[in-house]
């Protein structure tokens, strides 16, 4: 059975006049690839260094795998958590190798896994040169490397995807993916929502320090009620026969862009809509659906507490 | 809740500290500077009295004492200032202590590679021209010469255990440079002129009999006596013997205080840390 690896409850943490992270309650399940996403400044990265330990909270209690953080118990979980922060400082006058070693003998892991994770994360060419010549991309890749070691079971990823192309960011959530399947958690935030929408199994959505929303990106596309988008080719000239078939359909919206037309409607009308549309097989060249990404419902919940 | 101390991480800091002093020449370029500086003193520290050659050991170290004064604490501040404030600033503090180590154990793990760094140059540069000035040298001038590089050792961990504090107290690294060269000028430049000029103004006015005592609120003061009360024509020199009573000239009184302001200041920058 899935236990809880995170648990917060009510944790609070305040800055002066500042509340950061407003009580806050969050569980995440064992396994579970959990994104946090909201605003610069929504408190993401403060519930991060809580949760990590970093951060005393104000109020609240964090438990992680089961220990409070802080003390000697907290300790031993260290030893199997992998952080990468967003702000990712590493030393420049160490090769990518000595920062690995150095980690490792930190963390107590082998010392023997640096280098087949450098080579995991392609940096075996550069694992003997300084960091100091690395490229962001590169010190990302070596940041994602550290916090591997020790063969984790819990991460921590701050903005884990900063600085890198589209094949570093396809080869990240690939071991992403792997290490999902072995039963490891982890915990990300990224600003870019397009690129965790379809990898993460639940989210959170954080807005000036509470979490105004927390459930997967399909269960929160329906408490939402977002409509679906349309999008449909029609051979040119047949925009009068479309607009006749949707006269019948007043809570549908269309735009018009040449022969590229998008209709908008509830998403309760789905069904009566693709029939409406069969029913024009012989004018509509092409549909397709778009379901509200999550940045629609990142936007939806901005404007609803707007 | 308590965590016991992990000597281990301690000593992977400590380690990382070292060799990374070892790596970019520090060691070395202190070791170079102390040795050449032990020399040309050794040579030319009797030049004002007219004649140039080695004179024996007593006014080399008190000429070395002058020397050591100055550039030993100001190599430990230098050293030490950045030491937390640094890595806090770079961003690479959070990263560090996410991993399964004490504020403390960083902190000390900070202080005995950056002490070992400087332990090792002050060693190295001094014990290079103790063995260049051998040929020179008895059994007596030997053990003077090595408890003035022991007595050297602790006046910079001394400094460093200030400069650690300073990096742990200061908000930025600016900031933290500015305290400890402030600290510098205080204890190098500042403390023995304050203390001359209480003495004349005070005229016999009030008692002075606590005034030896103040001495011993400065490591700088306490590394001169140190190395300049066993040598009698030395003492008369600095004028030692009419200030400091002998009772509290005991070397380990002496080295009693330097340890002193090794711990207590490294026990503030702990407390301040957590």
């Amino acid at each position: 059975m899935a236990y809880n690896v995170i648990e917060v409850r009510g944790a609070v943490k305040h800055f002066g006049e500042t509340h950061a992270v407003d009580g806050v309650d969050l569980t995440v399940q064992a396994g579970e690839l959990f994104g946090l996403i909201g605003h610069n400044g929504a408190g993401k990265t403060t519930l991060f260094k809580m949760m990590l330990g970093l951060l005393p909270v104000t109020r609240g209690e964090i438990h992680i795998d089961g220990q409070p953080v802080r003390g000697e118990a907290f300790r031993q979980v260290r030893r199997s958590i992998g952080y990468l922060p967003e702000s990712l400082a590493l030393y420049d006058n160490l090769s990518g190798l000595e920062i690995m070693l150095f980690f490792a003998k930190l963390k107590d892991a082998d010392p023997r896994s640096c280098l087949p994770l450098l080579g995991k994360l392609g940096l075996a060419n550069a694992a003997r040169r300084r960091v100091r010549g690395y490229s962001k991309g590169m010190r990302q890749r070596l940041g994602f490397a550290q916090a591997l070691l020790g063969s984790p079971r819990l991460l921590f990823l701050d903005e884990p995807t900063n600085g890198l192309d589209p094949q570093g960011i396809r080869e990240f959530y690939q071991i992403l993916r792997e290490l999902r399947e072995q039963g490891v958690t982890a915990i990300l935030s990224s600003h870019i929502l397009a690129e965790i929408q379809l990898r993460v199994d639940r989210l959170a959505l954080m807005r000036t320090g509470k979490i105004q929303a927390l459930g997967t990106v399909h269960s929160l596309r329906e408490e939402l009620n977002l409509p679906l988008d349309f999008q449909l080719t029609l051979q040119p000239g047949a925009e009068e026969a479309l607009r006749q078939a949707l006269a019948n359909q007043p809570a549908a919206s269309v735009q018009f862009n040449g022969t590229m037309v998008h209709v908008r409607c509830p998403r309760e009308r789905k069904m009566t809509m693709l029939n409406v549309l069969a029913a024009l097989d012989n004018v509509v060249l092409d549909l397709h659906i778009k379901e509200p990404s999550l940045e629609d419902v990142f936007l939806g919940y901005s404007d609803a507490t707007a | 809740m308590r965590t016991h101390i992990e000597f281990k991480q301690i000593g992977v800091i400590a380690s990382k500290e070292f060799w990374d002093r070892i790596r970019n020449r520090w060691v070395l370029a202190v070791a170079v500077i102390f040795t050449v500086f032990a020399l040309v003193i050794a040579y030319f520290g009797a030049a004002q009295q007219g004649t140039v050659g080695f004179r024996g050991m007593d006014v080399t170290i008190a000429s070395l004492v002058s020397l050591v004064i100055y550039l030993v604490p100001l190599i430990a501040l230098i050293l030490g200032y950045d030491a937390i404030v640094g890595e806090r600033e770079r961003g690479s503090l959070e990263l560090l202590l996410s991993m399964p180590i004490t504020h403390f154990e960083l902190l000390m793990g900070k202080f005995v590679g950056l002490a070992g760094a400087l332990a090792f140059s002050t060693l190295a540069g001094f014990g290079l021209a103790g063995v260049l000035l051998s040929y020179q040298l008895g059994p007596t001038a030997l053990y003077h010469y090595v408890g003035f590089m022991l007595s050297a050792i602790l006046l910079g961990m001394a400094f460093l255990s200030i400069a650690v504090m300073v990096s742990v107290m200061a908000s930025d690294r600016m900031r933290a440079s500015g305290m400890a060269i402030g600290l510098w000028f205080f204890y190098v430049l500042v403390y023995d002129l304050l203390l001359l000029g209480i003495l004349v103004l005070s005229q016999k006015r009030f008692s002075l009999s606590f005034f030896p005592v103040l001495l011993y609120l400065n490591p700088a003061d306490i590394f001169r006596i140190l190395n300049v009360f066993g040598f009698e024509e030395v003492r008369k020199l600095y004028g030692l013997a009419t200030v400091l009573p002998a009772t509290l000239a005991s070397p380990w009184l002496l080295g009693s205080a330097m340890v002193m302001w090794i711990v207590a200041p490294l026990g503030i920058a702990v407390w301040r840390f957590k």
